[in-house]
């Protein structure tokens, strides 16, 4: 589908919840330098799939493979975060405590051992890397502020610069623009193809117009089960998506249509 | 101009700047008695701010300190008793009908020895607790539980092994620390200075280890432990390695009491003084240092006033005390004084770095 190399692959993961199913055999591939999108219905696994990546969930059956080496089924949350993924919430979960730089700081790619973080310097270096990231999310001017005092967009933001400053190969996302006004949208999705040039982004959403404008792939789960992947277009073309949504919501053919 | 000097009188260096300077001119104009006081008063401030760094800081909220305060002090009485009998048997033990001196008395006849051992056993307890706590994730309200039932468990042991440990009576009759006179004056007054010099150090170690680096990943570690993870930290290691800093400061807290006031018993080392440091660093401001310092102290000097003036009604008055902190100053003492300050300056300042107080609790 797409000619980019894969950088995460699943092999007919299951996670269960209490016998119940969230994924159910799932096989799956994320591509470097892709802005892949994951849609469906309430209940579909998807934010699980993104748990099961990250660590938050564990798998009963089946491998994550992460950068064709990596078995991440068995890594601890903070393992796979030094491997190359990592994953903003939904609900905004900046430091409400730390200024808007100090959340960069401890969030930066770095040796998080304790030995390390005691010697921990701020090196110029560092400082630029920081710089350069509250540039390119918008912050420069709030650098000092708590960050509970941002407004909800900015928060979201430095979220996803929080995220970026691991260097990751692969960013997990979210619904990222929920409760975003039009234009914090835009800048968002700007935001998202600037950074899929060096790395795949794997974004939850609900939003269909904006998935229809930003994705390079998308990919409907149902059930616990891929329904469908390919581009927008595809998507809404498909007779067994319709169906999935068409089943559930009353609106749903104007959301997949996205008129 | 004005502004400017409102803000340089609640700047925290004065503050610290002018507390000192009072705590080493203290001698000048306190009785022996008091400056005696003091000097336990300051004992506990010591373990306050490992307190704070663990609760105020890190989030973890022990209620089983008292412990930690007390293998110190037990370590330096067992020391000053060994000193007192020249040697031979405490009282105690012969009571007991025990003919020689236990093995892990043994170390306690080298005063050095003892010293280290009062801050080393603490810490590797302390580390050996928040290693297997911390690591398998039991956090909050149960961690603080289980710091209750250690509390619990090692009160019973010590008064149960009494031809060990005095049992409730605890130890005292000390005559000779160093081959000084104890109860000397001068002794007394060196003491205290020992004391303010270890209050000092141990503030601006933990004021340096907070201002680094390491205090944002503390703070990041408190306000959002699982996001810390997915950030790629181990917040366990983290949280151990405060708990045993924590632990290792009671320690050294607890051997500078018993120098001071002269005996130890499992009374002191319970759950209600466990409970009672938490109140310091509650009064006095968490996540501030400074403020628990000016907690235990304020606390402990309303105490001994109260129980002074009206025998039959100080625990009243220091209900009353907890209750109108609890209500009025969520944020301690430290929160009152930032507060006056924004008020003066009319300007925002950063949100401080203390945090609200139902947070802990539930």
């Amino acid at each position: 589908m797409s000619k980019n190399p894969a950088v995460l692959r699943s092999k007919k993961i299951t996670v269960e919840f209490s016998g119940f199913k969230a994924i159910n055999e799932l096989d799956f591939q994320v591509n470097r330098n892709t802005v892949h999108f994951v849609i469906g219905p309430n209940g579909a696994g998807k934010t699980t799939l993104l748990d099961v990546i990250c660590g938050n969930a564990r798998a009963s059956k089946g491998s994550i493979t992460f950068n064709e080496k990596y078995e991440l089924a068995k890594m601890s949350e903070n393992e796979i975060v030094h491997r190359g993924i990592s994953r903003k919430f939904q609900a905004p979960s900046v430091f409400a405590h730390l200024t808007v730089f100090e959340n960069l700081e401890i969030a930066m790619k770095q040796k998080k051992t304790l030995r390390s973080i005691l010697r921990a310097k701020m090196t110029k270096e560092e400082e630029q890397k920081l710089t350069d990231m509250l540039d390119l999310i918008g912050l420069t001017s709030e650098k000092d502020k708590s960050a509970g005092s941002l407004a909800h967009g900015q928060k979201q933001w430095l979220e996803i610069a929080m995220v970026l400053m691991q260097e990751p190969d692969l960013v997990l996302l979210d619904e990222p623009i929920a409760g975003m006004s039009k234009q914090e949208r835009i800048k968002t999705g700007e935001l998202i193809t600037k950074i899929a040039k060096e790395r795949a982004v794997l974004i939850v959403e609900h939003d269909m117009d904006f998935v229809k404008d930003y994705a390079d792939v998308v990919t409907v789960m149902h059930e616990g089960q891929l329904l469908f992947e390919g581009s927008m277009e595809d998507v809404q073309k498909d007779p067994k998506v319709r169906e999935v949504y068409l089943g559930r919501k009353v609106d749903a053919d104007a959301e997949v249509t996205g008129t | 101009m004005q502004n400017r000097i409102y803000q340089s009188v609640f700047s925290r260096k004065i503050v610290f700047s002018l507390i000192l300077l009072i705590l080493l001119l203290a001698p000048l104009f306190l009785s022996d008695f008091r400056l005696n006081l003091l000097g336990k008063f300051l004992a506990f401030a010591i373990l306050a701010i490992g307190l704070d760094l663990l609760w105020g800081y890190t989030g973890v909220l022990s209620l089983g300190h008292g412990i930690f305060f007390g293998l110190g002090a037990y370590a330096m009485a067992m020391y000053l008793k060994l000193e007192a009998t020249g040697g031979k048997l405490p009282d105690f033990m012969a009571w007991s009908g025990i003919q020689e001196l236990p093995l892990i008395w043994i170390p306690f006849q080298y005063p050095i020895l003892a010293i280290i051992l009062g801050i080393l056993i603490p810490a590797c307890l302390a580390l050996f607790l928040g290693y297997l706590t911390f690591r398998n994730r039991i956090n909050g309200v149960y961690f603080t539980i289980l710091s209750q039932a250690l509390v619990l468990v090692i009160v019973t042991l010590f008064i149960g092994q009494q031809n060990l440990t005095g049992g409730t009576s605890g130890l005292t009759n000390f005559s000779t620390f160093f081959g000084f006179q104890i109860n000397s004056a001068t002794t007394q007054t060196v003491i205290y200075f020992v004391t303010v010099v270890a209050l000092v150090l141990v503030f601006l170690g933990c004021k340096k280890l907070v201002k680094g680096r390491l205090g944002r990943v503390l703070v990041g570690v408190r306000d959002g432990e699982n996001r810390m993870r997915f950030l790629g930290y181990n917040p366990s290691t983290y949280k151990t390695f405060v708990y045993t800093i924590s632990g290792a400061i009671a320690g050294l807290a607890g051997m500078l009491f018993v120098l001071q006031v002269g005996i130890i018993s499992p009374t002191m080392i319970g759950i209600v003084p466990s409970i009672e440091m938490v109140l310091w660093v509650a009064l006095g401001g968490r996540g501030t240092l400074i403020g628990p310092v000016i907690g235990a102290v304020f606390i402990n000097a309303a105490k001994t006033g109260f129980s002074e003036s009206y025998p039959d009604y100080w625990t009243y008055f220091l209900g009353a005390l907890f209750v109108i902190v609890v209500v009025f100053l969520p944020k301690g003492i430290m929160g009152l004084v930032e507060k006056l300050k924004e008020r003066w300056n009319k300007v925002d300042v950063k949100e401080s770095s203390s945090v609200e107080i139902e947070k802990n609790y539930s």
